[in-house]
């Protein structure tokens, strides 16, 4: 096993170019386990942390640019970032222990692509785009477009996710992310939940979206949900209707972590509660 | 050995204090060394191939290519262990697969190698052809008739004819007349509760560094909780004589029953005897959780008959235990543990122990003891509560005392039960109200503590310290316990004693540190090594005075003349003993081996405050408050210890862990994420009480603690969590579908 820290992304992609047993080292917090477990034995792993630009945060045109690198605990810390898309700042900062959390990225929980990543469904709610490198340049995909089936990405041989964008928040808009899982913390989401929403001047929802996470073989943005609040206060009645299409949406299965009914019911229960946190801050309040 | 007669309460020095531990700076600083922390000169590394079956015949290993790959020092399958004496046929058929493999995990091979990725290239090249057989993991499904059997020719007399092979044995308890008893009472509650297989979930996995020379001499290094059952087990299993094989046992990161029996060690012998050289096997923690010993599921009938006035007027449980692919499920300890905290004129329980295609369950913490207290404790609740009384009202209306004949057999001396019940009657918790979605729930436990084989031996050296010797593995703070009974025994400050762990060559044989027994048995033989210490002492003090040794006495660490009839002499102390030791006959020691008896039983009340979330039926540990009799609390710290760990292990038991396997009995979740055991924001601080009702058995009344804390928490949790919940929760763990469903349920039922 050859160890590879390369200086510029052409390097890196050419390393990773080269054959089929190179694998990319972020914080590694996926990486190491499954080199532990011995899931994978890579020929090369190419470090991209020397690489300008992978651990830093940039504003970019109203929204955030975040690299490849950058730690969920900096991601925190980062007062701009944690102010616009507070509910992506949280999904990314409930991903392992203090100690993970100083290496674990958003990248690299995305190109992990396990059905019950945390970051994935608020990235989604969020609209984020990751942009990628590869053999042919640069280029962008959407976040939801990243992973295809559990373990699978779209990324292309030679590719990496290099940054991901968090597009501009918008006027009275808010976002929130919420997980099921069985303790309180140490877990793996049982049922995830992103909501991005924003209101219009006199409170009703101008514009939703809504992601689950764990309850499908990827991340499943609900468009049906955000149809049935748009246009509408969210009212008992508007939370009931955003609970019912979440849990029809919800594809899961019986597995060690739960069961159909209760991912079903969960997925309604958590969307009812991250869209109120996602209102709260939306109208500016705490949440 | 008897309780000290002093007349009056006894005055503590240093009992009941609570110095800093001995081994608390090497742990803090990483110092402590660990089973994986030694390495020897030439050392190769052990790796097991395992089984991917749940139940196979194992048809033929060749393990030519794996022998022929270099670096490769040694390959070991059965064969090479040949036949071994019928004491340790499981054991060894446990370390190391014969005709079957009976559990997913288990061991068929292993090989021992230069380096870890060429042990691991080696077990894929050995090839192993299976025939696979239909498995059963549950242990209801496993009694059916028809049910795939294990083992051919291992059920016991005790069980009536036409029941599965699997079954092994039957036990049977109790006095009195059930269906007499069942008559009288206004109100009988009939159920079945289920429990899942848990782990002991030690954070250090299993460890041991093996070398055996050419002249039959051997030593290992191990993470255990006895060094001497490793010593006599692995002798026997390798034909060694036991006192060839020095056994030195390391610090151990946890071990709560699950390392009172031997996975690697005579594996790693066999590979060092094979290869000629040191070798060094650690588990890892899926080999932990798939290989290695949990404790048993249940399944168990209670029928109880209470009169409205909550008297008990009859109890019976029906108990089956799976203890994987081995006979030895600790049903027994269920059976006769049930209904030991009361007193019952008509009771009885009847055990099945029933083998699966498991990992053969291990001791762990209190073997069978809580499962059987959450059925009959939630029965004895729900009772209470039809009848609208007050729970701790009626479990101190039946609850056991001193003369009550247990259910088990014994009469019991003075217990402490009814101690703890009054004080969680009189504990501010008790009133403190509750708010939406909460529950309470209370529960009772008993443990039988145990005594056992036990050597300890004191040395006093040059300058007047002192070394205490005992064969007992620390996993509790014993090293501190016994160096304060030792300082209190000898009147001298504790830093001036320091205890080892010493290894099998330089003590007889001492039992497992198991049975919560080595506060209560090697702190009585180390209380006795001392007094003999203390008699030399004095006899040498008379040799310099010229009086007689018989006018000599000790106190507060020094000899002194007993009466103003023996002499005018300026006390002698321990130091100035020791300066003219080499002078007066030669060096001073002490020394006490024992059978230890009179343990004392122990009894434990839990309070639990929960709240259940209506929605996901998640449940959160509110508040938690242990009362348990501690008989004396030599270091109270740990005593304190001992019963938080309990409750907080019983928590995880009953809300989140459990052994999962799919239809083909692989196991699903062999990691500490999808097996959960609690995180530290999972749990309030939890409260403790210690009581403290002496033990008849020890000198300064000392019981057992470590087990007790561990019995009640199961059905303390259910009775809350079903109070909060609004529907009976008869099954564990209560993981959130579970509930939520109930819940749903509710309405329908």
């Amino acid at each position: 096993m050859r160890y590879e820290a390369p200086q510029s992304i052409d390097d890196a992609v050419r390393l990773l170019a080269a054959g089929a047993g190179a694998h990319v080292l972020a914080g590694g917090t996926d990486l190491l386990v499954k080199l532990r477990a011995e899931m994978v034995e890579p020929e090369v792993i190419v470090d991209i942390k020397r690489i300008a630009g992978m651990k830093e945060i940039t504003a970019e045109g109203g929204g955030w640019r975040i690299g490849a690198a950058v730690s969920g605990a900096e991601m925190s810390e980062h007062a701009g970032l944690a102010a616009s898309w507070p509910g992506v700042v949280e999904a990314a900062a409930l991903i392992g222990s203090t100690q993970v959390q100083g290496r674990a990225t958003l990248a690299g929980n995305l190109c992990n692509a396990s059905p019950a990543a945390d970051s994935v469904p608020a990235m989604v709610a969020a609209g984020a785009v990751a942009r990628i490198a590869g053999p042919k340049g640069m280029r962008d995909l959407a976040v939801i477009d990243v992973p295809k089936s559990p373990g699978k990405t779209a990324l292309e041989p030679g590719e990496f996710i290099a940054s991901v964008f968090l597009p501009a928040r918008g006027e009275r808009s808010g976002d929130a992310y919420l997980r099921f899982i069985p303790r309180t913390e140490m877990d793996i989401a049982v049922v995830g939940c992103g909501v991005a929403l924003s209101l219009d001047a006199g409170g009703k929802v101008s514009a939703a979206r809504v992601a689950l996470g764990a309850v499908g073989p990827k991340v499943i943005l609900v468009e049906a949900a955000a149809e049935t609040i748009r246009g509408r206060t969210l009212d008992e009645a508007a939370l009931a209707d955003l609970a019912a299409a979440c849990s029809a949406a919800a594809t899961p299965i019986d597995d060690k972590r739960g069961t159909v009914d209760f991912r079903r019911h969960v997925s309604g229960v958590l969307a009812r509660r991250a869209a109120v946190i996602a209102e709260a801050r939306a109208k500016g309040e705490k949440a | 050995m008897a309780l000290d007669q002093t007349g009056k309460t006894r005055d503590f020095k240093v009992v009941g204090t609570r110095p800093n531990r001995p081994d608390g700076i090497d742990k803090v600083t990483g110092r402590a060394r660990f089973g994986a922390d030694i390495v020897a000169p030439g050392m190769l590394t052990g790796r097991i191939l395992r089984s991917p079956h749940a139940h196979a015949r194992i048809l033929r290993i060749d393990a030519s290519k794996a022998e022929a790959l270099p670096g490769v020092k040694a390959v070991v399958t059965r064969a090479d262990f040949g036949d071994v004496p019928d004491h340790v046929a499981d054991i060894m058929d446990n370390c190391m697969a014969g005709a079957k493999a009976l559990y997913d995990g288990h061991a068929v091979a292993a090989v021992a190698a230069n380096s870890a990725a060429v042990a691991r290239k080696a077990l894929r090249l050995i090839e192993v052809e299976y025939e696979v057989l239909p498995s059963v993991t549950d242990v209801d499904a496993a009694m059916r008739p028809g049910a795939s059997v294990l083992h051919e020719g291992r059920q016991q007399e005790t069980v009536p004819g036409g029941m599965s092979g699997n079954v092994i044995s039957r036990v049977e308890f109790g006095h009195g007349d059930i269906e007499a008893g069942l008559k009288r009472a206004d109100r009988v509650v009939t159920r079945i509760y289920r429990t899942a297989a848990t782990h002991q979930g030690y954070i250090e996995p299993h460890a041991c560094l093996a070398t055996m020379g050419p002249d039959g001499q051997a030593d290992l290094w191990v993470c255990t909780q006895g060094h001497y059952m490793v010593r006599n087990t692995c002798a026997a299993i390798l034909g060694m004589e036991q006192g060839q094989l020095r056994v030195t046992a390391s610090e151990i990161g946890g071990g709560f029953g699950g390392k009172t029996t031997v996975f690697l060690e005579p594996v790693a012998l066999m590979l060092s005897r094979k290869a000629g050289r040191p070798v060094k096997m650690v588990m890892s923690r899926t080999e932990v959780l798939r290989a290695t010993g949990p404790t048993a599921s249940t399944s168990i009938d209670v029928k109880i008959g209470m009169r409205k006035d909550g008297k008990i007027t009859a109890a019976f449980a029906e108990l089956r235990y799976q203890g994987g692919a081995y006979p030895g499920s600790p049903v027994d300890m269920g059976s006769m543990s049930a209904f030991a905290p009361y007193d019952l004129e008509n009771v009885k329980t009847v055990g099945w122990d029933v083998v699966t295609n498991r990992p053969k369950a291990a001791a762990y913490r209190a073997p069978g003891a809580p499962m059987a207290a959450f059925a009959v404790e939630s029965a004895i609740d729900e009772l209470a509560k039809g009848f609208g009384l007050d729970p701790l009202e009626v479990r101190l209306m039946n609850g056991a005392d001193k003369g009550t004949r247990a259910s088990y057999g014994p009469t019991y001396p003075a217990i402490g039960l009814k101690a703890t019940l009054e004080a969680a009657r009189a504990h501010p918790h008790w009133k403190a109200p509750l708010g939406e979605n909460q529950g309470r729930g209370v529960a009772c436990g008993f443990w039988f503590n145990f005594g056992g084989d036990t050597c300890v031996s004191l040395n006093v050296t040059p300058d007047g310290t002192v070394n205490v010797s005992e064969g007992n593995p620390d996993i509790g703070g014993s090293r501190a316990s016994m160096t304060m009974m030792a300082a209190e025994e000898l009147g001298i400050p504790y830093d001036q004693v320091r205890t080892i762990i010493a290894d099998t060559g330089s003590l007889g044989q001492n039992e497992v540190t198991d049975g919560s027994r080595v506060t209560f048995a090697v702190g009585l033989a180390t209380i006795e090594a001392a007094r003999a210490a203390k008699r030399e002492m004095c006899r040498r003090a008379a040799m310099v005075w010229g009086i007689d040794e018989d006018a000599v006495e000790w106190e507060d660490g020094a000899a002194r003349p007993a009466g103003p009839n023996a002499g005018k002499f300026p006390p002698m102390t321990l130091k100035e003993i020791a300066a003219i030791a080499s002078n007066s006959g030669g060096p001073i020691a002490g020394h006490h081996e024992v059978n230890a008896e009179g343990a004392g039983v122990s009894f434990a009340t839990h309070m639990v405050d929960v709240e259940v979330d209506p929605d996901t039926g998640a449940t959160r540990i509110l508040r938690y408050t242990v009362f348990q009799d501690a008989g004396k609390a030599v270091h109270p710290s740990y005593v304190e210890g001992q019963f938080q760990g309990g409750a907080v292990q019983g928590i995880g038991w009953a809300l989140n862990e459990e052994y999962i396997y799919d239809k083909d009995g692989i196991l699903q979740n062999p990691g500490f994420l999808d097996y959960r055991i609690p995180v530290a924001s999972d749990l309030p601080m939890i409260d403790t009480v210690i009581l403290e009702i002496p033990n008849p058995g020890h000198p300064y009344g000392v019981r057992g603690v470590g087990e007790t804390s561990i019995v009640p928490p199961l059905a303390a949790i259910a009775n809350a969590v079903s109070a909060a919940a609004g529907v009976r929760m008869v099954q564990l763990p209560m993981s959130p579908p579970r509930i939520l469903a109930a819940m749903q349920g509710r309405g329908r039922a």
